[in-house]
């Protein structure tokens, strides 16, 4: 179990690391270095203490949160949707529809859930059955609180602090590549078909302001909410210089769909190629990937 | 329609709805007034400020062998003939349809609360759609080509259900049997579609963005896609509307009068599904549009199918698309669901006629 952890951290490293390296920045210590190559801190008595040793994350942001800080031998099981790093236990356990029994059929000693629905947390107490809210972060301190909680919780404080420490570093590094622009470049963001999409008070609408970027949504009316579904003609007005989707990465590229939709095919990002396709589950997720959902949003309108 | 104010008061003999073909012809002229007039309306107003005399001159020059300079940008004249045109019409129509439908589910089971989601017609509608968009693996434009079909095939496949088991029940004598194995059918579909939904979370946002009504992005392709169903379906629901109001005196009076009863009303069925399974699935489910015109117009005209169902087709688009318009323009730039536009209007209104009581008395 643990040589095969070790072999998916190695993986993981090989990808993270020519990552890292195009940033010029080599010295900031990866994550995942300092748990691997170097388990002699005081990280190493984790696993023989009274930190949680069975603990079921039911949230893939968790879930990439918990390998990165290299707490994955004390995980149990992930929720259907924790597909990443590869090799996480999967279940069928949802953490959006949380079911009391199946959850305490595992008898872990820490469940971690990114929101209370059906009144899963005062359920799970009803058992005796620890829990810990982790809700969807909505800035860059919201993911480095919860590292940390987690690094703490877990008894990988060092890793955790080491994890943050390099994420801010390639945070900055990679808005120190935004060019400084006169004219103001515009995106449009879109969560789903439905021309649903979310302004600058949303987690995603932060990462792209990172990126020197001025959401079209932002003059919606307040009443719809950070999440408001935009009318098609509403969009077409505003021409916005990017459109960015979320993405079905497993499908046939949706650039054509975009062209199709009624209108769309004059619009200025259509026109000259700026439909950038994100992958959802770095762009609907917060954690250590998203160092690069920032950076592929950078990379895609550097140039504008 | 001033002229009509004497007839709608409680009391008024019943003999004084029997109008003189003039005064139909008239009701007709001022429905398509209004018809025309909230499409008009609808392609006029938007939440992108466009001068009325621009909009006018690029509909104009949209004529062909017109030719005038409007001097508007290709993306504001994309906003005007791909975006307002189609969505106006797209909304008037399946208002057309909704109503209709309604119209006539009402007078062939002679229940008031007839309509295309009591008979489990809407809801089978959804159910086939959920399953085409959860078996597309993602996204409403790969589904999109499968949704019409899988609408109709629930639709039908509830309806006949909600009628096997209604006639299972007993043979048609009484219409209540039918009305509850219509809500029997709708409660099976909607846990159906319940349980698919939490099976599947992952396409939750792709439903139901189908399901609140996918307006936003009416096209013309959305409708060349139902204007086949919306001129089988009208075309029957308009010509049969006058043989429907011999069912009222019940079906043994009708067949004593040489109607065939259950022959009519299956056509009439037939029919109405068809064009809701195609209006849900260009659509989504928009409720109340197929109660509460019907039931306006009813008090009005009297209980006269072969006028209602006409009027109420007409009243139906011009009341879908100014809900449409309500949608567009009440929380700009966001949009609001249409589906709950008309759940928004038609709750209250339905109680209005509700309280008003002649609504219900057919």
């Amino acid at each position: 179990m643990r040589k095969t952890l070790y072999t998916l951290l190695a993986a993981l490293l090989l990808l993270v690391v020519p990552a890292c390296g195009s940033d010029g920045d080599t010295s900031t210590p990866d994550p995942t270095t300092t748990t691997t190559a170097d388990p002699g801190t005081d990280d190493a008595d984790a696993e023989n203490s009274d930190h949680p040793q069975a603990i079921l994350s039911l949230s893939p942001s968790v879930t990439e949160m918990l390998w990165a800080i290299g707490a994955a031998d004390q995980v149990m099981g992930v929720d259907q949707y924790s597909n990443h790093p590869e090799g996480t236990p999967m279940t069928d356990l949802s953490g959006y529809r949380p079911n009391v029994e199946a959850i305490a059929g595992y008898e872990p000693d820490l469940v971690i859930l990114p929101r209370d629905n059906d009144g899963i947390l005062d359920a799970l107490a009803g058992l005796d059955i620890e829990t810990l809210l982790l809700e969807a972060a909505l800035d860059l301190d919201d993911i480095y609180e919860q590292i940390e909680t987690l690094g703490t919780v877990t008894g990988h404080e060092t890793a955790a602090a080491d994890l943050v420490d390099s994420m801010r570093a390639d945070i900055d590094a990679i808005v120190e590549t935004v060019p400084d622009r006169d004219d103001e470049i515009t995106y449009y963001f879109e969560l789903s078909e439905d021309l649903t999409t979310s302004t600058s008070d949303s987690f995603i609408g932060m990462i792209a302001e990172l990126a020197g970027l001025t959401n079209i949504a932002d003059g919606a009316d307040p009443a719809a909410g950070p999440y408001p579904q935009l009318t098609n003609e509403y969009i077409l007005d505003a021409d916005p210089d990017f459109i960015l989707l979320n993405s079905h990465l497993d499908e046939e590229p949706m650039s054509q769909d975009v062209a199709d939709r009624p209108g769309w095919a004059d619009l200025t990002a259509v026109k000259d190629g700026n439909v950038v396709e994100l992958d959802p589950d770095i762009s609907s997720r917060w954690g250590p990937r998203t160092v690069d959902l920032l950076r592929a949003i950078v990379d895609a309108t550097r140039d504008a | 329609m001033t002229e009509t104010a004497t007839l709608t008061r409680p009391g008024a003999p019943r003999a004084t709805v029997r109008h003189p073909a003039r005064l139909t012809a008239g009701r007709i002229a001022v429905a398509v007034t209004v018809a025309v007039g909230t499409v008009l309306l609808g392609i006029l107003v938007g939440p992108v400020p466009l001068a009325v005399g621009d909009v006018l001159t690029v509909l104009l020059d949209q004529v062909p062998g017109i030719d005038i300079d409007h001097g508007l940008s290709d993306l504001h004249v994309g906003i005007i003939t791909r975006v307002r045109v189609p969505r106006a019409l797209l909304a008037f129509t399946v208002g057309m349809i909704l109503s209709a439908a309604g119209a006539s589910y009402q007078a062939v089971f002679r229940n008031p609360l007839a309509d295309p989601y009591l008979l489990g017609a809407a809801s089978g509608a959804g159910l086939g759609a959920t399953i085409a968009i959860i078996s597309a693996g993602g996204g409403l434009a790969g589904a999109s080509l499968g949704i019409p079909p899988a609408a109709f095939l629930g639709a039908t496949i509830a309806v006949a259900a909600t009628y096997a088991l209604g006639v299972g029940a007993d043979r048609l004598r009484s219409t209540a049997s039918l009305i509850l194995a219509g809500v029997a059918i709708s409660a099976v579909c909607s846990s159906a579609q319940t349980f698919l939904l939490q099976r599947n979370d992952e396409s939750i946002r792709d439903v139901y963005a189908w399901l609140f009504g996918r307006m936003n992005l009416a096209s013309w392709q959305d409708l060349r896609l139902l204007a086949p169903y919306a001129i089988v379906s009208l075309g029957v629901l308009l010509a049969l509307a006058s043989r429907v109001d011999v069912l009222s005196v019940g079906d043994d009076e009708a067949t004593a009068l040489g109607a065939r009863p259950d022959r009519l009303r299956i056509v009439i069925v037939l029919a109405a599904t068809l064009g809701t399974a195609a209006a849900v699935a260009v659509s989504g489910l928009i409720g109340f549009v197929g109660i509460i015109v019907p039931h306006a117009v009813r008090l009005r005209t009297g209980p006269a199918n072969r006028r209602i169902v006409p009027l109420a087709a007409l009243y139906g688009g011009a009341f879908l698309c100014l809900a449409d318009l309500v949608a567009r323009t009440a929380l700009a730039p966001a949009e609001i669901p249409i589906g709950v536009v008309t759940a928004l209007v038609g709750a209250p209104t339905f109680l209005l006629i509700l309280r008003t009581g002649r609504g219900l008395t057919r």
